[in-house]
């Protein structure tokens, strides 16, 4: 059944069709509408779940570790400061092995306080060994929180969906809600190999020493060069049954280009206008939407920039000191590349500035022609 | 594609106008968008929302700046704010106010219609006296007025997203659009 619902009660009814078991959360700024929406829908009856309101992000992670630690889907949301104060408990939930998933409205990082959209907040968690997805549009936020129980249970690590805020999180649009029932038949129960069980008592992160810590932490990178394929294998089951699938990154447009836009999350939806007016002028030119940032899929990214000569990175966030994240990223993927194009990267839309089709077209106007490669450009600086 | 801006002031309904509107376009079987300037709102502060129509799927994510049509909720923000900006030519100006269209001094340049939402929706009980809630008869006009969406639309996607006093707004939706002018 197709709804008009916003960004926010999507992920409410991705967290209700996945049939989460326990869900930890903090209702306060910059926590959005979808607890709200989730703690209604627990005390109406309509999820089977235990709902835990719980006294920060901190605690919210922690229970959702302990729940996934005895065998419980769990879920939260948070945002920006909140995600932020999650980061011990992420580092935890990943070393753990715990397949939490959870959903983060991007939002800007205060001070000065800004509840706009931005990327930084997430992106600073890069290296916490959670999964990474960066969402589109509300349909495909509600698909890919389907989707990161399912992998994430398989690989056995947790996963963060992104949807930008208000751009998504507060935009109603038509999303398709599927049957409990299809759901169900794609993303069985939860039942991991190892859980806490008083009955046969062990305990999970104990002391172990740096014989055997290294080997762990290579299961970990093994883990999430597995969930590359497990991605794209569960992306393509879910179209079987669905009918919509997103892959690891998106091409649009890219074939007989020689000039590239690569982009991120809702921007990516605005920019494809600015391509098809491009094309239409007769430029070639297409667009590259990387959905999963964690695991980076290098060798897709490699295959898609074959024969373009210039590529413009978009980043709706910053590494002060260095540059856009993802352009960091692209450009680390493709660096022993034979010919590799030229890539330059542009920040925009940092706390919400709003990013316009003519924005695109000035990227890329831009990189038609050779320049320095070090100078990152801010689109739309004042003064 | 069709693109509506909503202006009013905190508590009158124009981000549920906005999303009422979206509603009532995806029941005639339309793609659509609706969203909130984006903000923290407050009782009483300016408000602005959008509402985007069409035939085929949207993508775009930005906000609205040249409408194709305007709503304006509250009559005083004719005067406080530059409510035309960027509406097209030959655009759609809506006006909750009980004067007749022909007294807006932008009249030469757009269309205008104008219905006394406000005494609608006070003598339904909707709001209060002094802050009347008038966003279910302002789209009543609104479909009589621009033809965008059909009143039984709108009146059905009141139903669908008021949760309180459904009678009561759906009179009003009905009563604006018999006495909206233009």
């Amino acid at each position: 059944m197709k709804i008009v619902i916003t960004g926010n009660h999507t992920v409410s009814y991705g967290a209700k069709l996945s049939r989460a078991e326990v869900i930890a959360a903090y209702p306060i700024t910059p926590q959005t509408e979808v607890v709200e929406k989730l703690s209604s829908m627990v005390a109406d009856g309509q999820l089977k779940a235990k709902f835990i309101k719980v006294e920060s992000e901190h605690s919210a992670m922690a229970a959702c570790i302990g729940a996934s630690a005895v065998g419980a889907r769990s879920f939260t949301a948070t945002s920006s400061q909140g995600l932020a104060l999650m980061h011990e408990m992420l580092h935890w939930a990943a070393n753990a092995r715990l397949p939490v998933v959870m959903a983060n409205v991007n939002r800007a990082m205060g001070p000065p306080w800004n509840v706009w959209s931005d990327q930084t907040d997430s992106l600073a968690q890069r290296d916490t060994g959670w999964l990474q997805f960066y969402c589109e549009n509300n349909q495909e936020v509600l698909d890919t929180i389907i989707q990161a129980y399912k992998v994430c249970e398989r690989v056995k690590l947790p996963g963060m969906v992104m949807l930008e805020a208000f751009i998504l999180s507060h935009t109603s649009e038509p999303v398709e809600i599927p049957p409990q029932e299809l759901v169900d038949r794609y993303l069985p129960a939860y039942n991991p190999e190892y859980k806490l069980d008083i009955k046969t008592p062990h305990t999970f992160g104990g002391l172990t020493g740096p014989g055997l810590y290294y080997e762990l932490r290579y299961k970990i990178q093994s883990a999430m060069d597995e969930a590359l394929d497990v991605i794209e294998d569960q992306d393509r089951e879910f179209k079987k049954l669905f009918g919509r699938g997103y892959g690891l990154i998106e091409e649009y447009r890219t074939k007989g280009a020689d000039r590239l836009l690569i982009v991120s999350g809702s921007i990516s939806s605005t920019a494809k206008e600015a391509i098809d007016i491009l094309r239409e002028r007769g430029e070639k030119i297409g667009l590259i939407r990387i959905r999963v940032f964690r695991p980076f899929p290098k060798k897709h990214i490699k295959n898609a920039v074959k024969n373009v000569k210039r590529i413009g990175v978009i980043d709706r966030n910053i590494s002060f000191g260095s540059e856009g994240i993802f352009y960091q990223e692209v450009k680390s993927a493709l660096c022993n590349e034979k010919d590799s194009p030229a890539v330059y990267g542009y920040i925009a839309g940092l706390g919400g500035r709003d990013v316009i089709i003519d924005d695109f077209i000035k990227i890329a106007d831009d990189i038609k022609e050779t320049k320095s490669k070090q100078d990152i450009r801010w689109i739309g600086l004042k003064g | 594609m069709i693109e509506v801006r909503f202006h009013g002031r905190g508590g009158q309904g124009s981000v549920i106008a906005s999303g009422i509107l979206a509603e009532a376009a995806f029941r005639e079987g339309k793609s659509i968008q609706s969203f909130p300037y984006f903000g923290v709102e407050r009782r009483g502060a300016p408000v602005t929302a959008f509402t985007r129509i069409d035939d085929k799927y949207i993508r775009i994510r930005h906000y609205i700046y040249k409408p194709d049509c305007i709503v304006v909720l509250e009559p005083s923000l004719v005067e406080a704010t530059n409510i035309v900006d960027g509406l097209k030519k030959e655009g759609l100006i809506l006006i909750n106010s009980d004067w007749d269209p022909d007294a807006f001094s932008f009249k030469k340049n757009f269309k205008i219609a104008t219905v006394n939402a406000s005494d609608i929706a006070t003598r339904l009980g909707l709001g209060s006296k002094t802050a009347p809630i008038v966003n279910t008869a302002i789209l009543g006009a609104f479909a009589k007025f621009t033809n965008i969406v059909t009143l039984d639309s709108v009146l059905a996607a009141i139903k669908e997203r008021v949760p309180m006093k459904r009678e009561e707004n759906i009179a009003a939706a009905k009563e604006a659009y018999e006495k909206v002018k233009f």
